[in-house]
């Protein structure tokens, strides 16, 4: 059976949820095997093995954190140079992107990105996209070389399947380019002890109607309560209400979660094409108008201060 | 010497238009307007930044598309690029990423560059991995998706802010910067910098003046093939109900319901 490159998104050996579910769709195209680089590359291991990789392919060399991109190109190309796989998968965030493209052009091969699903084809993988905001949904292939295709977060449920996961030491040589954009500094996020916006499976926005950054406080409130992450319409994060990287839009994250809770947001083309493939869809607004009402599957047209927190209560009443 | 610097600029379709795929699946452009893509406005600003803090430096501004793309080009002229350069020819339709990123290196190397500035993605493709290509194709560095930068010295810095980290950057020119929208507000066209920007030279180039054969680009010349598009089906509509005191309530039922809680 064909093997399937995976590249592994990890923080220190902690295998981020995205590459276990890419690696249920590998599975649906070939045998695993899975690339992680980087510090605690090792530590990987137990994890991919569990979801069904074959082999885990592992280095790390300080290079990795120190330059940015292109030694885990480098490195990426060295495991394809050494396994030929049918195809190479990556999570969709914005550095994995990145280094997709880049190995895409050097093997000569096409290169999709933010694929939703993937199927196997007679041609090929074959990979779904939403396109325009979400109001067209395309079927695409790589036609010239090894497929190379980026996958979003939530695109398959995480499966167990166990596989022998053995480890192996991948030799990288870095390339003259490899050294070109020094990270002087990294800052890591604090970390909220929520979800991860892209990763969640329930999500709470905020919008202009929530009118203040102090006022995020109740949206925070619900999100509790619901195990859910937070996220903001561009509105609010422009206004400086909430940080950038919990922007949900075109511009910022775009989440698929299992239910999506809009407050206090109209619904405009830029927010949608973040959140229009959730599952579930309620909203609450104080404009009947507001366009969001389009999209949801319940919708509460009242004042979010006085909704949300008896959301809220309630929600914390029913779990006890 | 001059700071040399190269925008790269889309001609995408009003996002809030009704945007719909041609027959043969590619973007059809007859049925909504055109624009500079506003994500790209982001990337003019930050060029017009740098080259107010450099002794000297002239401004080009670069795109690939067809006839009314020279909108785009025209916008960021009127905001204070020096200078276009329009790649323009049939045989591009229907070129996909890859083939964009050769057209846009020889372009960009044909011009002449120190600095080569990206906005983060399209809001057409939004693939979001032209800026990569490009350094890839140049041999350059890569410094993406900054949130600020700063070039001195032929050095440029930037701020990088990940899911994960926010990363502090440095690379020697010549480079590949790409800026986020959270860069800086573009500025407004001034009424003289519209007047301005219609006497300013727009060079046009096809794929002989890059020596890029036909079948490099175009849908033939394409490493990936669409082969289906379908509009999404509108979401059936939902219940809605007006808050008369029990809304935070009647929404907990509802979620019950749907066993989210």
């Amino acid at each position: 059976m064909a093997e399937v490159l995976v590249y592994v998104d990890h923080v220190d050996g902690a295998v981020r949820k995205p590459t276990l579910e890419l690696l249920t769709l590998a599975r649906r195209i070939g045998e695993p095997v899975a690339v992680a680089l980087g510090n605690g590359a090792g530590d990987t291991a137990a994890a991919l093995a569990e979801h069904g990789a074959v082999k885990v392919l592992t280095a790390d060399a300080p290079e990795f954190a120190d330059y940015l991109v292109v030694p885990k190109v480098d490195a990426l190309q060295a495991a394809y140079d050494a396994v030929s796989p049918a195809a190479v998968l990556l999570p969709s965030s914005a550095e994995a992107k990145e280094i997709a493209a880049r190995l895409a052009l050097r093997i000569g091969s096409g290169i999709i990105t933010d694929a939703v699903d993937l199927e196997a084809g007679a041609e090929g993988p074959v990979a779904t996209q939403s396109a325009f905001a979400a109001s067209y949904t395309t079927k695409s292939r790589v036609s010239k070389g090894t497929p190379v295709i980026t996958v979003k977060p939530n695109s398959a449920a995480v499966e167990a399947a166990p596989a022998a996961g053995a480890v192996e030491a991948l030799t990288v040589s870095f390339s003259e380019h490899a050294t070109g954009t020094k990270v002087l500094s990294r800052t890591p996020r604090e970390s909220t002890g929520r979800p991860e916006l892209t990763e969640a499976a329930i999500v709470v926005s905020g919008g202009r109607g929530v009118n203040g950054a102090e006022n995020f406080a109740i949206i925070e409130a619900l999100a509790d309560s619901l195990g859910a992450a937070v996220g903001a319409s561009r509105a609010a994060v422009d206004a400086g209400w909430y940080p950038h990287t919990n922007q949900v839009g075109q511009t910022g994250k775009s989440v698929s979660p299992q239910l999506y809770i809009a407050s206090g947001i109209s619904g405009a083309i830029q927010h949608r094409a973040g959140m229009q493939t959730s599952k579930t869809i309620v909203a609450i607004n104080k404009d009947a108008e507001a366009p969001i009402f389009d999209l949801v599957d319940y919708g509460v047209v009242g004042d979010l201060f006085q909704v949300v927190p008896q959301l809220t209560d309630e929600i914390k009443a029913r779990k006890g | 010497m001059s700071l040399r610097i190269v925008v790269c600029v889309k001609y995408v379709p009003d996002a809030t238009g009704d945007r719909h795929f041609a027959d043969d699946l590619t973007l059809d452009r007859d049925d909504v307007d055109g624009l500079l893509s506003e994500l790209d406005e982001y990337a003019v600003e930050q060029a017009l930044q740098i080259a107010d803090e450099a002794d000297d430096a002239e401004i080009t501004v670069l795109t690939v598309g067809p006839e009314d793309a020279k909108d785009a080009l025209r916008k960021a002229l009127s905001m204070g690029a020096d200078k276009a350069v329009h790649v323009e020819d049939d045989d591009l339709h229907g070129t996909d990423v890859i083939g964009t990123s050769l057209v846009l290196a020889k372009a960009v190397e044909k011009t002449g560059y120190d600095l080569v500035i990206c906005g983060m993605a399209s809001t057409d493709g939004t693939m979001g991995v032209l800026p990569a290509l490009l350094a890839e194709r140049l041999g350059v560095p890569q410094v993406t998706l900054l949130s600020e930068v700063a070039v001195q010295d032929g050095t440029v810095k930037g701020r990088r802010d990940g899911d994960a980290a926010s990363e502090q950057l440095e690379a020697s020119l010549p480079a590949v910067v790409s800026v986020t929208d959270q860069s800086g507000e573009a500025r407004y066209p001034s009424f003289k910098g519209i007047m301005a920007a219609k006497k300013k030279p727009v060079e046009s180039l096809d794929l002989e003046d890059l020596e890029i054969e036909a079948d490099e680009v175009g849908l033939g010349g394409s490493w990936t093939a669409v082969d289906s598009a379908a509009e999404r089906p509108a979401r059936t509509a939902g219940t809605i109900v007006k808050d008369e005191g029990e809304g935070g309530k009647q929404l907990a039922e509802f979620l019950a319901g749907q066993k989210f809680i």
